[in-house]
């Protein structure tokens, strides 16, 4: 855990252009009693190459903006532009391309089929209709080597790694894609913290060395630090801060950002009474 | 406290490599099944002559000509039975086949098919599942008209509706996984993410219900054949045997016999196979098979050590010495572990996971999982030896357990209340309602919104952190003298988390009790514990009051590698 990590924006993401854009996103869920909004009109936007850090808490809605982004859940209103596509209103598609938006998910234990080695869970992701090992096997072992798993795990079945190495292939199965904008939702929560720390300053790396535009997603604000420049604090399905990732973390202008900083155990505000 | 500095080998799973024997309950199935394939393909070779042509000597008794005799038409009978399993088996096979193929298909395409399409095509198949298949299939047979092939089509589609339902409902969760959503995010057509990722998930136990599903096709497509629906002269399966044989069942009972034997030893062939494959897919009974040594329990160590057991500290609430905890296959997944625990102290034992925390935990408590043996040359908690005999009553009063997941510990189908008073009635003799009063009143000490309605709520109704904190207040409520927490915070948002931690060291401080706090995040347990125990690799590498992890006075490298992580991942500074 020595590698320095870049906190500060990247010199070329300060000329880059937008590549998400989302204005007034509504999303309702369910009709009448159990209407229940789950995003209240929040407007974001992501330039190339820089990474925005979504914090919020369970019920917050940012699990479901991922959904949303990625084409799982459909938008009730607004507008959601990913590389220059449009999403339409209120139906669920996949109807952009593939290469444009790609999602690492949460929990590393559902994320692979017990039943195929990590091989083949990257080349799925490399060539979606027939997924053969034997074709990619070169270019399966360069993610492998970047995620930084030995060249053995290609032939590996996910039982036989651990919640950090399976969420390592987890995220070069996302980035072998080339996607646009990648999403990242809580991929650190279910793993120890010594493992969180190492599978962040993976990601921070792979931000610089790939020129990532990502949107990064965590309950935890220290989390979000590492591998991102900006920061939208979400709550109730509104934005309540939004701004430099550093300027939030030292001086946070809304009231639930700093009850949230001082819910980090050993943060200056935390205090539980011993 | 004794630092042990020796590194343990590495806790590695058992080795993978080593080839899977057959179970014995599937090796003998697939031998009696290959044996009556063996007759099926030879008998009518050798002995079609002897089952069908007619002779004069009808009706004659066993003999060693005729092991079983011969029927009204000088047939042999053993003969008969033989050569009767070819058919037997291939209309079986057939028929069985057919509903397992077709339900499959059935139950994997609904969930290619749109929602709408899905949900019809279910609902129907409802109403056919509640349909006796052995009627649908006399009705299909009526239909079709007698005879061998239409009895096999008759069980064949009787036999879909059931194995739709079970296709389609094994498929639901996991489609709901994230490798299926990951799949169709990268764009994999639906029907391959079914072929790629649906059937073989669910393919172990298919293969199991498909073994059971031969049996019963077989009973059925007998039955059909005996009542005359199905095989018809001068064919002849075991049913139509059963059939001939029945006219004359009380003068030659002989001829019941030889198909009687038939069918159950085929239907045994299948229900061992199937039983065969479920007992080798389900690791608890293909690893535990022959193992003599008990499991789950605790004991004193029978090792004589040559040092003196260390006396336990000055008033200890929890005193642990040499406590080792091994699996079955006698991998040590901690060792010689000791410690005290002051009473009204916070200690927090930290550690990544497998590094035997939770185990520690657990075995304190006198819950020692399966499969695990753990022994001790002390193990004293709040004043009870629990290497002696300690009563369940005092136990379930004096040590309250919270662990980490909040809604798997709670029943989802009792109110919070009976739950939770359930120590005070029946171990402290309060009634109902004085229970629920007492509830509602710690609900309020740990300001729980609406104390009163809560406990009428069910599970379900309460978020995590409230779940965490009612375990807490059960605590309290039964006075307990020790509190477990095994991550009892780990599911829990950032700000609920401060909040169930900080009812934590309140609780503590109100029934001065001691608190072990079992949990992976330094950063948690430095704001939380008086005291930290470190482990790894199932044993304890420091010990650090909580000045010295404040002032970061520590020396292992291990834990200075935990130190820099929390650092990481939670410093705001």
């Amino acid at each position: 855990m020595s590698a320095t990590v870049p906190t500060t924006t990247h010199a070329a993401s300060i000329a880059a252009s937008t590549i998400l854009e989302v204005e007034n996103l509504e999303v309702v869920f369910g009709s009448g009693p159990h209407r229940t909004r789950a995003l209240k009109g929040i407007s974001l936007s992501l330039a190339e190459g820089s990474s925005l850090g979504i914090v919020g808490e369970s019920g917050s809605g940012k699990s479901t903006l991922a959904k949303v982004l990625v084409g799982i859940n459909p938008i009730t209103s607004g507008r959601v532009v990913v590389g220059g596509q449009e999403l339409v209103v209120g139906r669920q598609q996949l109807a952009l391309d593939r290469s444009l938006i790609q999602m690492i998910p949460q929990d590393p234990y559902s994320s692979l089929s017990p039943r195929r080695t990590a091989g083949q869970a990257i080349a799925e992701a490399i060539e979606p209709r027939r997924a053969h090992v034997a074709g990619h096997r070169a270019q399966i072992l360069e993610w492998l080597d970047r995620v930084e798993l030995p060249a053995a795990s290609i032939d590996k079945f996910p039982y036989e790694f651990s919640g950090g190495q399976r969420q390592r292939i987890a995220i070069a199965r996302a980035l072998c894609v080339r996607p646009r904008v990648v999403i990242a939702d809580e991929i650190t929560s279910a793993l120890d913290v010594s493992v969180q720390a190492e599978v962040l300053e993976l990601l921070a790396q792979l931000r610089v060395e790939l020129n990532l535009s990502m949107l990064f997603i965590s309950h935890n604000l220290a989390v979000v630090r590492h591998v991102s420049d900006r920061v939208a604090v979400l709550n109730h399905g509104e934005i309540v801060e939004d701004g430099d990732v550093e300027q939030v973390f030292t001086n946070p202008a809304a009231e639930y950002t700093r009850s949230l900083l001082d819910s980090v155990p050993g943060a200056p505000g935390f205090d539980i009474g011993t | 406290m004794t630092v042990l500095t020796a590194p343990a080998a590495p806790a590695a799973p058992a080795a993978a490599g080593t080839r899977r024997r057959l179970h014995p309950i599937l090796l003998s199935g697939i031998i009696l099944m290959s044996l009556l394939i063996l007759v099926a393909i030879i008998a009518p070779i050798f002995l079609s002559d002897a089952a069908e042509k007619l002779t004069s000597d009808t009706r004659l008794g066993p003999s060693a000509q005729h092991p079983l005799g011969t029927d009204e038409f000088g047939r042999d009978l053993l003969a008969r039975a033989l050569v009767a399993t070819r058919l037997t088996l291939i209309l079986t096979a057939f028929a069985s086949a057919m509903s397992v193929l077709i339900g499959v298909a059935i139950g994997t395409a609904v969930w290619i098919a749109p929602v709408r399409v899905r949900k019809f095509v279910l609902s129907i198949n409802a109403v056919a599942v509640a349909f006796p298949s052995l009627v649908l299939a006399l009705v299909i047979a009526a239909i079709l008209g007698a005879g061998a092939w239409t009895a096999a089509v008759a069980i064949g589609l009787a036999g879909i509706p059931a194995f739709v339902r079970l296709t389609a409902n094994m498929a639901a969760p996991v489609m709901g996984r994230d490798y299926v959503t990951t799949a169709r995010l990268l764009r994999v057509p639906k029907a391959l993410v079914v072929v790629r990722h649906v059937i073989p998930n669910i393919g172990e136990p298919l293969l199991v219900l498909s073994a059971s599903n031969f049996a019963v096709t077989l009973v059925e497509l007998s039955g059909l054949s005996f009542i005359g629906l199905g095989t018809q002269s001068p064919d002849f399966d075991f049913g139509k045997l059963l059939n001939d044989g029945l006219a004359s069942i009380y003068a030659q009972p002989t001829q019941i016999l030889g198909p009687s034997i038939m069918l159950v030893l085929t239907g045994l062939a299948a229900m061992l196979i199937g039983d065969g494959l479920a007992a080798s897919s389900n690791p608890r009974t293909r690893r535990g098979a022959g193992k003599a040594t008990r499991t789950g329990t605790l004991r004193r160590s029978t090792l004589k050590t040559a040092t003196p057991i260390a006396p336990a500290m000055e008033g200890a609430a929890v005193s642990v010495r040499n406590l080792t905890i091994q699996s079955a296959s006698g991998l040590k997944l901690v060792t010689d572990l000791s410690f005290d625990v002051a009473g009204g102290e916070i200690v927090g034992l930290v550690g990544e996971s497998g590094s035997g925390k939770s185990l520690t935990a657990m075995a304190l408590a006198g819950l020692v999982p399966e499969g695990v043996i753990a022994t001790a040359d002390r193990l004293d908690v709040v004043g009870h030896d629990m290497l002696g005999t300690v009563t369940a009553g005092s136990l379930a009063r004096d040590i309250a357990l919270v662990y980490q997941d909040p809604i798997s510990t709670f029943n989802p189908a009792l109110r919070l209340d009976t739950q939770l008073t359930e120590i005070a009635r029946s171990h402290l003799g309060l009634s109902k309602k004085a229970a629920r009063t007492a509830l509602a009143e710690r609900f309020e000490q740990l300001r729980i919104t609406n104390p009163e309605r809560r406990g009428r709520q069910h599970p379900h109704e309460l978020s995590g952190g409230m779940l965490q904190r009612a375990m807490i207040a059960s605590s309290l409520l039964a006075k307990a003298k020790l509190l477990v927490a095994d991550e009892p915070t780990t599911a829990l948002d950032v700000t609920v988390q401060a909040e169930v931690l900080k009812q934590f060291v309140q609780a503590s401080r109100d029934l001065n009790a001691s608190v072990l706090f079992i949990s992976h995040d330094l950063g948690v347990v430095e704001a939380l514990c008086d005291r930290v125990l470190v482990m790894y690799r199932g044993q304890i590498v420091e010990e650090l009051t909580r000045e010295q992890l404040r002032s970061r006075t520590v020396e292992h490298p291990y834990t200075k590698t935990l130190l820099k992580a929390a650092e990481y991942v939670e410093g705001v500074r």
